[in-house]
């Protein structure tokens, strides 16, 4: 393998991450002639739909590429961007190959898109998935079962296999073997990051939300490969950073590579994290719907969408941040975002209690300029550096904390 | 245009004296607490359970009430820098910042004395996420208990049995218990069901008055008058003897109106003439809220019906609290609430209100802060419009930031789109 299969699998990643026309996904109808169904952030169990024969697809927005002609008169200027975009991909043909849309319970707006699409979408399924917020298995989780349960129906009515136990079985498996590559990538990433870039990464993990699974699995095994013979990618004196707040409406990719190129090495985050919301592998043995619910319980990401019960807030980034040998935390949330912006003064005293330095910024995800970024993120990463060799941690808490933009 | 800072003598009906009494008492109680021992749970408007926490003699605080006296107080804009200069961001909702603000300097209740620490905080999620952040903030400040009940969004237009069940499950074996543990008493179940009783009585007699705007005039304003109206059943009061008799009282006011052929009360007086019937969704702008009914009332503008005073419950599509079912009909009444609703029931709902109403149109007040209520909003004008044959409106301002409230634009807006409605009579007479 060579850095010639490295370009053009990431090519083809990019390819995958820029057409919004979906072409994947009609190709797999064609040949399947299976139902596709799309789905907003973050987390829908792709387990159960595959295993009734249905193509999950991520959705996350319209980016930097998109030319917003119809969908801003859907949307006040006070309101993030991904909901505006999405609506464009719909009213301009791009979704048309899906057979419907799924909507989890993130936020307001997310939801309220939902009420949108149905009256925009008629005919096509249109579902709000509400995710229990209490975390008991008799209460919460008696009722995502119900919940997942009339999904499963919903899906037959339109056109889905029924849900059979061993195919769902074969399904966890299935992701259980792509979330140990994904989460593979990601502890790479934390030990030499200089082998695979985020930007690289980014592209890699957004080529599976129109993907079928075990494609995207293949092609996860490859950059891999690719990444860990490529002994010419050398160490640089970066910053070793989390970046945090980037859940639902992602950055333009010229931002990640801006802030890599700012001197940040991003050796954790949250970008498309449907890949990751599990974070185990869930049972495959006895009741495998069951296994699905108690993954949700028990094993999802601590998120600012989730409530958090008993924990101290923070105790999970700051958790992140050791875990990963990060020196600092980027706070890296989309302007108007309710669920990252309502948590970041609850998270960032956590950040600053464990002596951890920290900026702030936003973005929407058609940012085209980075200059004042790029200061900001350059002035952070050499103030690491510096500080790291002079000065106790604390000390440059207190100087960064104030930056933000 | 009359000076917006003129100070003039307001006019108030019987009902408010009477509504401004009962709260006058409730904050002294809130007040004292901490001489009387009194427990207090602070909670949100949308799926607040009153009576499940009068039959524990907890007294009830809302947030977002003291939000909005804080912006009709004027004291908003500087508990908004004191919350923004702590971190919080510019982009969310005002309410929140102004309680965090509230409560950074002092806690000082609308009343002027200062509310007590909550012994519970009752995170009742229902139509809005900001509430689950807003109670981890709180959380943070004053390390007390809170119960989480996650009321699921009628995403499908429907309540399902599984959804009443979850409720249902989080009241009996989370609420209850945690209200058991800080009370030390336990669940009367019997008082619980006089208390829906009431409950039922009072949304009777407020169903009664929100339904009298369709008499032509319309005795009252049914979203600046309608946000008094609401107060009671909205906050602390539902399920006791002084909101039956409010709202008796305020039915009687409303019938005697009628039976006079009178308009609204306005701040200025009475309105005398009705040139405008309008449908009005969207919760008003506090920081300047006379300001703004002043502007509807000099055009002649009356508001025969409003969503936003069925944020604390849809009581005029028949629902009410059935005592042989409480804790089920609690669960209903959380799912109920307007912002729990999907957007296809809020378009069908402003539809039936311009067509029942007889309204000459309709407006959105859309506000920065709240996405529950402005995400979609557009969209929903369009829909209504379509639907109805009616012009809509559209005007942005905010619920407490005094920021985003621009009067000469507000104006302007509200009167060219006066104008519209005058054009569209003119154009159906002529043809």
């Amino acid at each position: 393998m060579t850095s010639k299969d490295l370009e053009s699998l990431l090519e083809r990643a990019e390819t995958l991450y820029r057409d919004y026309s979906l072409p994947s996904v009609r190709e797999w109808k064609r040949r399947e002639k299976g139902l596709a169904i799309g789905f907003m952030p973050i987390y829908v169990p792709r387990e159960l739909l595959w295993a009734q024969g249905v193509l999950p697809v991520g959705l996350m927005g319209g980016g930097d590429d998109l030319e917003i002609i119809r969908g801003d008169a859907f949307y006040q200027s006070y309101i993030c961007h991904i909901p505006r975009s999405t609506i464009e991909l719909g009213l301009n043909g791009s979704l048309d190959c899906l057979d419907g849309m799924l909507f989890p319970a993130i936020c307001d707006v997310i939801r309220n898109l939902s009420g949108i699409w149905k009256m925009q979408f008629p005919g096509k399924l249109v579902r709000y998935l509400d995710v229990p917020q209490n975390f008991d298995r008799e209460i919460g989780g008696a009722f995502f079962r119900r919940e997942l349960e009339e999904l499963s129906r919903d899906l037959v009515e339109h056109g889905a296999k029924p849900l059979k136990d061993d195919a769902l079985r074969k399904s966890i498996e299935v992701y259980n073997e792509h979330r140990r590559l994904v989460q593979g990538l990601y502890q790479l990433r934390q030990k030499e990051p200089w082998r695979v870039p985020t930007h690289e990464l980014y592209l890699v993990l957004r080529a599976g939300l129109p993907l079928p699974v075990e494609e995207h699995t293949g092609m996860l095994r490859a950059y891999r490969a690719l990444v860990e013979a490529a002994n010419e990618r050398k160490p640089m004196d970066q910053a070793r950073v989390v970046l945090t707040g980037s859940f639902c409406e992602q950055p333009p990719l010229g931002l990640i590579k801006t802030l890599e190129r700012a001197g940040c090495y991003i050796v954790d985050d949250d970008f498309v994290q449907v890949h990751r919301w599990i974070t185990k592998g869930i049972a495959v043995e006895g009741d495998p719907l069951g296994n699905l619910v108690t993954a949700f319980l028990e094993s999802s990401m601590a998120s600012p969408t989730r409530y958090i019960d008993q924990a101290e807030k923070g105790k999970d980034l700051v958790g992140r941040v050791k875990a990963s040998g990060a020196e600092g935390v980027l706070f890296c949330a989309p302007s108007f975002c309710d669920p990252a912006l309502l948590d970041q003064p609850m998270v960032t005293p956590a950040v600053e209690r464990a002596g951890i330095p920290w900026t702030a910024f936003k973005y929407s995800e058609n940012s085209g300029q980075f200059q004042v970024i790029r200061e900001q993120a350059g002035t952070f990463a050499d103030s690491i550096k510096l500080w790291e060799q002079t000065s106790e941690p604390s000390t440059s808490a207190d100087n960064l904390s104030r930056m933000s933009v | 245009m009359a000076n917006p800072t003129e100070r003039t003598t307001v006019q108030k009906d019987t009902s408010q004296l009477r509504q401004k009494k009962m709260l006058a008492e409730h904050f002294t109680r809130l007040a004292q607490a901490g001489a009387t021992g009194e427990k207090s749970v602070y909670t949100f408007v949308p799926g607040n359970m009153t009576e499940l926490l009068l039959a524990f003699d907890v007294l009830p605080v809302l947030p977002e009430i003291n939000a909005l006296q804080s912006g009709m107080r004027g004291k908003s804009k500087d508990y908004i820098a004191v919350a923004e200069k702590l971190g919080h961001s510019e982009d969310v909702c005002t309410y929140v910042k102004s309680d965090i603000g509230m409560m950074k300097s002092g806690n000082i209740g609308p009343t002027g004395e200062r509310l007590p620490e909550p012994d519970l905080l009752l995170l009742s999620y229902t139509g809005c996420f900001t509430f689950m952040k807003w109670f981890e903030l709180l959380r943070e400040e004053y390390k007390c208990p809170v119960v989480m009940v996650h009321v699921p969004y009628q995403g499908e237009g429907r309540i399902t049995e599984s959804m009443r069940q979850y409720v249902v499950d989080q009241i009996r074996q989370k609420l209850i218990p945690a209200l058991e543990k800080i009370t030390g008493k336990s669940y009367d179940e019997d008082r619980l069901k006089e208390c829906l009783a009431r409950s039922a009585q009072a949304e009777d007699d407020l169903v009664w008055v929100l339904q009298s705007a369709k008499n032509k005039p319309s005795p009252i304003d049914a979203y600046f008058g309608g946000v008094y109206y609401i107060g009671p059943i909205f906050s602390s009061f539902r399920g006791t003897e002084d909101a039956v008799e409010y709202y008796k009282a305020l039915r009687a006011e409303t019938e005697e109106s009628i039976r006079l052929g009178k308009g609204p009360v306005t701040p200025d007086g009475e309105l005398t003439e009705e040139r405008y019937r309008i449908v009005v969704e969207g919760p008003p702008n506090w920081t300047s809220f006379r300001e703004f009914w002043k502007m509807f009332a000099d055009e002649g503008a009356v508001v025969v019906a409003s969503t936003y005073t069925k944020v604390g419950g849809v009581y005029d599509f028949g629902f009410r609290h059935d005592p042989s079912r409480p804790l089920e009909t609690l669960a209903e009444y959380c799912m109920g609430c307007y912002t729990n609703l999907n957007l296809p029931s809020r378009v069908e709902m402003l539809a039936s209100y311009v067509r029942d109403y007889q309204a000459d149109g309709f407006l959105i007040n859309s506000v920065k802060s709240c996405n529950s209520f402005s995400a979609g909003q557009l969209h929903i004008l369009r829909e209504v419009e379509n639907r109805v044959g009616k012009p809509g409106g559209f005007i942005e301002s905010d619920l407490v930031d005094p920021r985003y409230f621009s009067a000469a634009n507000i104006k302007n807006r509200l009167e060219s789109y006066f104008q519209m409605i005058e054009q569209k009579r003119f154009g159906e007479g002529a043809a």
